[in-house]
């Protein structure tokens, strides 16, 4: 201790040491804080780097679009102040017919014709058919007559619809893909409406719904053998427990395989039935909705087995006995004591199952046709296949927000820390 | 087992009713995992019993299909890289996720339940949602269609299980020990080495398992950040199912169930231990 901790004349002794033993303590403190904050900065510098910053690109590229506006900026600029009432000016026409050159020369007109396609579709073919029209005309007469020459390759150059769709894709910022991913659009005079085709809101229906349905089979099937485990004595239920434990532990594409082996036309469920007699032609199950629903049940049972087991491993069965002993009936018994005490691992295991289904892709796409898809399928499609990476990044971001409101919802119910594995 | 006196018929009819549709749950669970393992041994190139393997004729079985495996250049690249990519991400998430959980179990932690939520996110958030995120992402710094990004990739996947594994290990650790460590002139890594390290052996290295089957199972991430050379095992798998389905996917997938038991013993092993240690302890 130094000198200017000693106490002052006047001060009470007491309060003295209690001012510099606080400040030592809130030193002490701190130092402890930052030696334990030290062992998970590289862990966090890590994760940052590997997971949250892909997550915020994700975010960012749902409504980031500079490809229009890095393809023709000085169109762009010229259309600025037209109203969007019949055609633009002969300067912005003529500026246009020279970009078009321009990209029909280095190859890139494909790529304009895909952004103003996505907004006017149709379009694609009137883009890139213009630019083959201009490649060839000398750049003194586009300068001087490219917008009849436009007209000439296409005569929707003269809609006003067209140039419209080609100034709004050319906005950096856009929150078109949203509004696609919501099957809405923007109307002519800047209204929201619906669109008349719904595609994703239905296909977000048919997730949520395919998950409510495979949660529910779970309930169905898990809550019975975690009852049944958590009566038997000890030895029986570790045996069960290796069941459980085993499909778990198994490669996911070794249960989709399996699967895939019993639900094919001529599969194992197939011949079965059809020996049985149950059926004298084979019945379609795989690449159904059916055979996604009963393999991610299958898949997902355990996780829900987990969690019931190790909450009703803890009710003491005395409780029941009591019940019935008074002369209660079995089911009211259960209804009245068991399941109340058996909610938090019913809750936890429904919620975890529903959350894990909602964003599932691999089981789908293996299993489930065209019928089965849900919205991870549509993601990926948009991923690989359509190479409409922002409506995916959309998309994407409309189903981070979903997980993340039952992930704040499991949190509160069950607590995510309580989450165990095995 | 003898039931109680006092159960009526109902209640009987009710008990062995349950005990029949636990038993059904169980075929439910452990038939579609075990019907694979015979067929893996058909000699025709079916995923279906043909009439010979159902009258357990013996020309009707081969080891083809596994001979196939070790012969086929695609297979043996998908099991060396599986493996590699394996070891490579769990090895990186258990350094970083163990010493993580150390600071974590700390009761001096600033902001614990934020940071605590943060390092779980990876578990929560859809692989398509990730695997989209990190191909955007990892393009600017040229990790897709490498193995060092395949392994960053995996090695953020396997994290929360380390985190979870030793953070479980670690309750009741005494953090006195600690500090008698330090009382005693060790630097804290020399502690953490010789004094943190032994304590939650067991949970280091089931988290570490557990990472290592996170890679080892994954596939949407391969789908979309690997080229041709980082192939999987399970990215084989998923393109053999989708084009040309071919017994060689069950002989795989057999060996696949056999490690996995394997697996869960050596789990179940560690989980004694650690039990054990820490009936020691109290």
């Amino acid at each position: 201790m130094t000198d200017s901790s000693l106490p002052e004349p006047g001060v009470r002794r007491s309060d003295a040491l209690d001012r510099t033993d606080a400040a030592n303590a809130a030193r002490n403190e701190r130092r402890r804080r930052g030696r334990a904050f030290l062992f998970v900065v590289p862990l966090l510098v890590f994760i940052a780097f590997a997971f949250v910053a892909p997550i915020g690109t994700m975010l960012f590229r749902s409504v980031y679009n500079p490809t229009t506006a890095a393809l023709v900026p000085e169109t762009l600029e010229a259309l600025r102040d037209w109203d969007g009432e019949g055609t633009p000016d002969a300067e912005a026409m003529r500026r246009f017919a020279v970009d078009m050159k321009r990209m029909a020369g280095d190859r890139t007109s494909g790529q304009l014709a895909e952004e103003v396609n996505r907004l006017l579709p149709g379009t694609s073919s009137v883009v890139k058919s213009t630019a083959r029209a201009l490649r060839r005309v000398d750049d003194a007469e586009l300068a001087a007559n490219g917008d009849a020459l436009l007209v000439e390759a296409s005569e929707r150059w003269a809609e006003p619809g067209i140039w419209r769709a080609l100034r709004r894709s050319g906005r950096t910022y856009t929150e078109g893909y949203y509004l696609t991913a919501l099957d809405l659009e923007m109307t002519r005079e800047g209204d929201i409406q619906q669109r008349d085709t719904q595609i994703y809101l239905k296909l977000y229906g048919k997730t949520l719904w395919m998950a409510f349905v495979i949660t529910v089979l779970t309930i169905v099937l898990g809550y019975p053998l975690a009852f049944y485990m958590a009566g038997a004595p000890p030895k029986v239920a570790n045996i069960l427990m290796v069941f459980v434990l085993l499909p778990f532990w198994t490669s996911l594409l070794v249960r989709t395989t399996a699967w895939i082996a019993l639900l094919q036309t001529n599969g194992v469920v197939n011949s079965t039935l059809m020996a049985l007699g149950v059926t004298n032609a084979p019945l379609e199950m795989l690449y159904t909705q059916f055979s996604t629903i009963i393999a991610m049940t299958h898949i997902l049972l355990p996780f829900m087995v987990l969690p019931l087991y190790s909450v009703m491993r803890g009710i003491d069965p005395s409780y029941m006995r009591a019940a019935m002993s008074m002369g209660s009936p079995p089911i009211p018994a259960f209804l009245r004591i068991y399941l109340p005490m058996s909610l938090p691992g019913l809750s936890a295991g429904a919620l975890l199952v529903f959350i894990i289904s909602v964003g599932y892709y691999i089981t789908p796409a293996l299993v489930g046709g065209t019928d089965g898809q849900m919205i991870s399928n549509i993601i990926a499609f948009h991923m690989q296949q359509s190479n409409n990476w922002e409506l995916a990044a959309a998309l994407g971001s409309l189903l981070l927000a979903l997980i993340l409101l039952l992930y704040w919802l499991y949190d509160r119910f069950v607590g995510a820390s309580n989450i165990k594995l095995g | 087992m003898a039931l109680p006196a006092y159960y009526g018929p109902l209640h009987r009819a009710g008990h062995y009713g349950l005990r029949i549709l636990a038993g059904l749950v169980l075929v439910f669970l452990m038939l579609p995992i075990l019907v694979i393992v015979p067929l893996s041994f058909n000699a025709q190139p079916y995923f279906t019993f043909t009439e010979g393997m159902l009258a357990l004729d013996p020309d009707a079985y081969s080891l083809r299909w596994y001979r196939e495996i070790w012969t086929d250049a695609k297979w043996t690249l998908a099991i060396r890289n599986s493996f590699a990519i394996g070891i490579a991400a769990a090895a990186l998430a258990t350094l970083l996720g163990t010493v993580a959980a150390v600071g974590l179990a700390s009761p001096h932690m600033p902001f614990k339940r934020l940071v605590t939520a943060l390092l779980l996110s990876p578990m929560i958030v859809p692989l398509i949602i990730i695997a989209a995120g990190m191909f955007f992402f990892y393009t600017n710094f040229g990790l897709v269609g490498t193995y060092p990004g395949l392994v960053i990739a995996h090695a953020a996947l396997g994290v929360p299980f380390v985190i979870i594994t030793v953070t479980a290990t670690l309750v009741g650790f005494d953090q006195s020990l600690f500090n008698a460590g330090l009382s005693l002139g060790a630097s804290p890594t020399r502690v953490f080495w010789d004094v943190v390290i032994p304590l939650i052996r067991p949970g280091v290295i089931s988290g570490a398992l557990f990472a290592f089957v996170t890679s080892f199972d994954e596939v949407v991430l391969v789908l979309f950040l690997a080229g041709p050379e980082q192939r999987t095992i399970p990215r084989q798998m998923f393109s053999g199912l989708r084009e040309q389905i071919n017994p060689t996917i069950l002989a795989v997938a057999t060996l696949l169930v056999v490690l996995s038991m394997a697996l869960l013993l050596t789990l179940e092993m560690l989980r004694r231990r650690s039990e054990r240690l820490r009936g020691v302890e109290a």
